[in-house]
This record gives structure tokens, C-alpha cells and sequence, in this order.
């Protein structure tokens, strides 16, 4: 087993489960985030869980992000070796005969989505941490009542921060829509199932972009 | 019809090579796209010019000599089929055609559209083979009995010809389709198990060692070759790779 990610299936084996790791978390984050719609209440009440379970922040947290980081890493390493695989370009390359602009495009969409990370922990997980473990402050409260919908929906009154939310998402969409079969496909699944797994797929690559965006724009339409 | 060819021309490996554009008449829609060129072929013999060079052998679509990137597709844009059983039906009268070499670092330009394709040889010699004794006792394959539905999949994997169309059409130079045709056709049947931990292993070390990319599951190898090689293959590979890896 002694180095295997240094062989192209070992790193493509360690792509795909670390993207199967980041479609659960995803998933999770969707699941919480749509709260904010139909509860403030239940929203705030499983944010602050999340927030200060110990197994949460001192084990989930520090592996998701080990996650995102190594996923980037090993997107960024595989792009550098399969420029190097193809030093002399073709004069008259016909990609979209053969596959998706998704599929050819994995490195940009990719960039969109970190930089995109990059304004989010800006945004919410940079305050987070220093109101909890620089300030000190593990209540969750400001004045007397949850502090993270009121986070929450302060965040998109900006119009510019929520049209860049949506961009970011529409990039998402546009990597889930190759990366979730993808991975599948990276880890030996190709099989009879693959089929439905495709259908699935789309559902999922389309339908939690599409739900995140649904959820920025709820929130500063309605301003609550 | 009337074409205008735009061809590279390399004179020699280590040449920087450029495209050139060079116009032929009277092309029959019933050629082949090689036939095409030899009629190229002649006219600059008869100029005094050097020949346009490519590879070319048996002309049925078996060998996987011929490659050809033409206008941005490898074999053309033909489905199905390699260079040589591409015709000059798919092209309209007037039009301007792209021929360049098969891409690739692993594939270095000997002259003009001939690449050397050794690297799917040193693959192949890595663990491309089952060991039989032949000392006078040898089993015949058919006596042992095989599930259909693996023979099937052997028999599919094994059209692949090694021409290396699914290198050309990958944006990352990737082998995968390749070296997982190969791995399969053992891998699928009784008379692989014995060498099937080395073989997968030895197969995608040399793999990777010739430089070819990592796999980004577009899915361009397996619209572009021309035996349909599926992408199953590199699942299966992967399967058979991951398992030998965590085995040791």
C-alpha cells in the first residue's frame, strides 16, 4: 500500500473521497441553512449546537477542514501534472465533440468555489471564531436573545454579497454536475446503478446550489 | 471536391514544426481520408517536395497504426472509426481541415504526423500478458468455464487496437482507457487471477512513469475510440488497482 497517492489512481482515489466527504457536508450545511426559512427558532437552536458541540468543532471541524484543503491541493497538483502531460497544444482542439465544458472546466469552476470559501469564512466562520475562542464568548446570545439569525440575514441585505453568492453557486452547480459522478466513477462504481446514480446526480448538483441560492435571496428579499 | 489541408509539418524530432496549408482538388467522396493524402502525397512528390509523413499499415481499421487529429477530433469526426475507415464523405466540398499529431508528452513527434507510440508498448510489457506453460501440458483455455457476461466483457476490452486515440483525446494525456482495456480483458477472466496483484500494479507504475496524466473522468477517450472502449474499464482498473494496492 506504501505510496500509493503517489500513484495517478492513488491521488484520483484520495480526489474522489475527499469530494464524496465535502457532497455529505454540503448535504448537512443545506439542511441547516433551509431552517432559516421555515424557523428562526430551530435554526438558532441548531446553529448553537453546531457551534459548541466538542465533537463538532474539535473533531468534525478541523477534518472538514483538512477536507477542503486537501481537495484543493490535489486539484491544483493534478492540473500542474496534466498541463506537464501535454506541453505543445493542438491548433484545433474540438472538446465539446467529446465531453462537457463541466468536465474540461473543473479547474475554474473549482477556483470560483475558493474563492468564494475565502469571502464565506470572511463573512461568517473568521467572526465566529473570535467571538467564541478569542472573546471568549460561548453563549450564543446578544441582547438577551440567538445571535445567528439575526447574523444570518444582516449578511444578505447586500445586494452585492448576495449576487456573489449566487455566482459562486452557479459554479457549484456547474462542478457537481461532473464532480458527483466523477467520483463515483474515481472510486470503481461503474455499474448497473450508474445509471440512476446519474439521474441522482443532477437532482443533487442542480437541486442544493439552486436550494443555497433560494435561501440568500429569501433573506434579503424578505429582511426579516 | 476542393479542400484546403492545414497540415504539420516537423522535419525531425527535435524541429520546432508548423503548420502549413496546402490546397488538393478533385477528391472522390468515396476516399478514405488516407487515400486523401496520398493524393497529397503525390502531388508534392511531383513538386519535389518532401511527402507529408504518417503512420499507416493494415488500412481495415485493426493495426492502430494510423492516428491523425483532424480537425480537433481523434480519427476525425467520424464515430466508431480509426483514421484509415474515415472517408471524405464527412467533409463538405470547400472545406479547410485540420490534420495535427497525436498530443502528447508520452508521444513524441518523430516527423510531421507520425508520433512514437512506444510508451503503450513498455505498458504492455509491464504485465499486459498472462504466463502459460507451454512445455508440452498446456491447458486449453476453453476448458475452463467462463460466466458469459465476463467473456463478453474480456472480448470487449480486448478490441482495444493501442492506438491511442484515448491519450489524444484527453485534455489531461491520460492512458487510463488504455492500460484499463488491458488490465480488464485479464482481470475478467480465470486465466488472469494468477498475475492480477503485479499486473495492475506493474501496469500503472510504468503508466505513470511515461507521463501520461491523471484521469479526470471526461469521458472524450471513450466517445473518441474507435473499438468503444468503455469507461467500465477504468473502473474496473481502479478497482483492481485499489485492491492490489491495500493487498501490498
Amino acid at each position: 500500500m506504501s505510496g500509493i497517492l503517489n500513484s495517478s489512481i492513488g491521488r484520483k482515489f484520495a480526489m474522489a473521497l475527499s469530494a464524496l466527504f465535502l457532497m455529505v457536508f454540503l448535504l448537512q450545511h443545506f439542511a441547516i441553512n433551509i431552517l432559516s426559512v421555515f424557523s428562526p427558532d430551530a435554526f438558532n437552536e441548531v446553529s448553537h449546537f453546531m457551534g459548541t458541540f466538542w465533537a463538532v468543532q474539535y473533531l468534525l471541524q478541523p477534518v472538514l477542514i483538512f477536507g477542503v484543503i486537501f481537495h484543493f491541493v490535489m486539484g491544483f497538483v493534478l492540473e500542474i501534472k496534466n498541463n506537464k502531460a501535454r506541453q505543445i497544444s493542438y491548433a484545433k482542439n474540438n472538446g465539446a465533440a467529446n465531453s462537457s465544458w463541466m468536465s474540461r472546466n473543473m479547474i475554474w469552476s473549482g477556483l470560483a468555489i475558493l474563492a468564494f470559501i475565502v469571502l464565506h469564512f470572511i463573512d461568517f466562520w473568521i467572526p465566529e471564531i473570535n467571538t467564541k475562542y478569542i472573546v471568549g464568548d460561548m453563549s450564543g446570545m446578544h441582547n438577551g436573545e440567538f445571535r445567528y439569525f439575526h447574523e444570518l440575514v444582516e449578511k444578505f441585505h447586500s445586494p452585492l454579497r448576495v449576487g456573489a453568492y449566487v455566482v459562486a453557486f452557479v459554479f457549484l452547480a456547474l462542478h457537481l454536475l461532473h464532480g458527483f459522478n466523477s467520483a463515483f466513477q474515481s472510486v470503481g462504481a461503474n455499474n448497473k446503478y450508474t445509471k440512476g446514480l446519474k439521474t441522482f446526480s443532477k437532482i443533487y448538483a442542480i437541486g442544493i446550489p439552486a436550494g443555497f441560492i433560494f435561501i440568500a435571496l429569501f433573506h434579503h428579499l424578505t429582511g426579516h | 471536391m476542393n479542400l484546403t489541408l492545414k497540415i504539420w509539418r516537423q522535419k525531425n524530432a527535435s524541429d520546432k514544426g508548423k503548420m502549413v496549408d496546402y490546397p488538393v482538388s478533385d477528391i472522390s467522396p468515396d476516399m478514405s481520408f488516407l487515400e486523401m493524402l496520398d493524393v497529397l502525397n503525390e502531388q508534392l512528390i511531383e513538386q519535389g517536395e518532401q511527402p507529408v509523413a504518417f503512420d499507416h499499415d493494415c488500412r481495415e481499421g485493426i493495426c492502430g497504426m494510423c492516428s491523425l487529429y483532424i480537425n480537433g477530433e481523434a480519427h476525425g469526426p467520424d464515430r466508431g472509426v480509426t483514421t484509415c475507415q474515415l472517408h471524405m464523405r464527412m467533409f463538405k466540398d470547400g472545406d479547410t481541415i485540420t490534420i495535427e499529431p497525436f498530443r502528447a508528452t508520452a508521444f513524441p513527434v518523430i516527423k510531421d504526423l507520425v508520433v512514437d507510440r512506444s510508451a503503450f508498448d513498455r505498458v504492455q510489457h509491464a504485465g499486459g500478458f498472462i504466463s502459460v506453460n507451454t512445455s508440452g501440458n498446456t491447458i486449453d483455455a476453453n476448458a475452463i468455464p467462463v460466466n458469459k457476461h465476463d467473456a463478453d466483457d474480456a472480448f470487449a476490452a480486448a478490441t482495444c487496437i493501442g492506438c491511442g486515440a484515448c491519450v489524444a483525446s484527453c485534455k489531461n494525456s491520460s492512458a487510463m482507457l488504455f492500460v484499463g482495456a488491458k488490465v480488464s480483458q485479464f482481470a475478467l477472466l480465470p486465466q488472469g487471477q494468477v498475475e492480477a496483484t503485479d499486473r495492475v500494479l506493474n501496469m500503472v507504475k510504468q503508466m505513470d512513469e511515461e507521463g501520461f496524466g491523471n484521469c479526470t473522468n471526461t469521458g472524450a477517450c471513450e466517445v473518441e475510440c474507435p473499438k468503444g472502449i468503455s469507461l467500465e474499464n477504468i473502473a474496473r482498473m481502479n478497482r483492481e488497482y485499489l485492491k492490489a494496492a491495500f493487498k501490498g
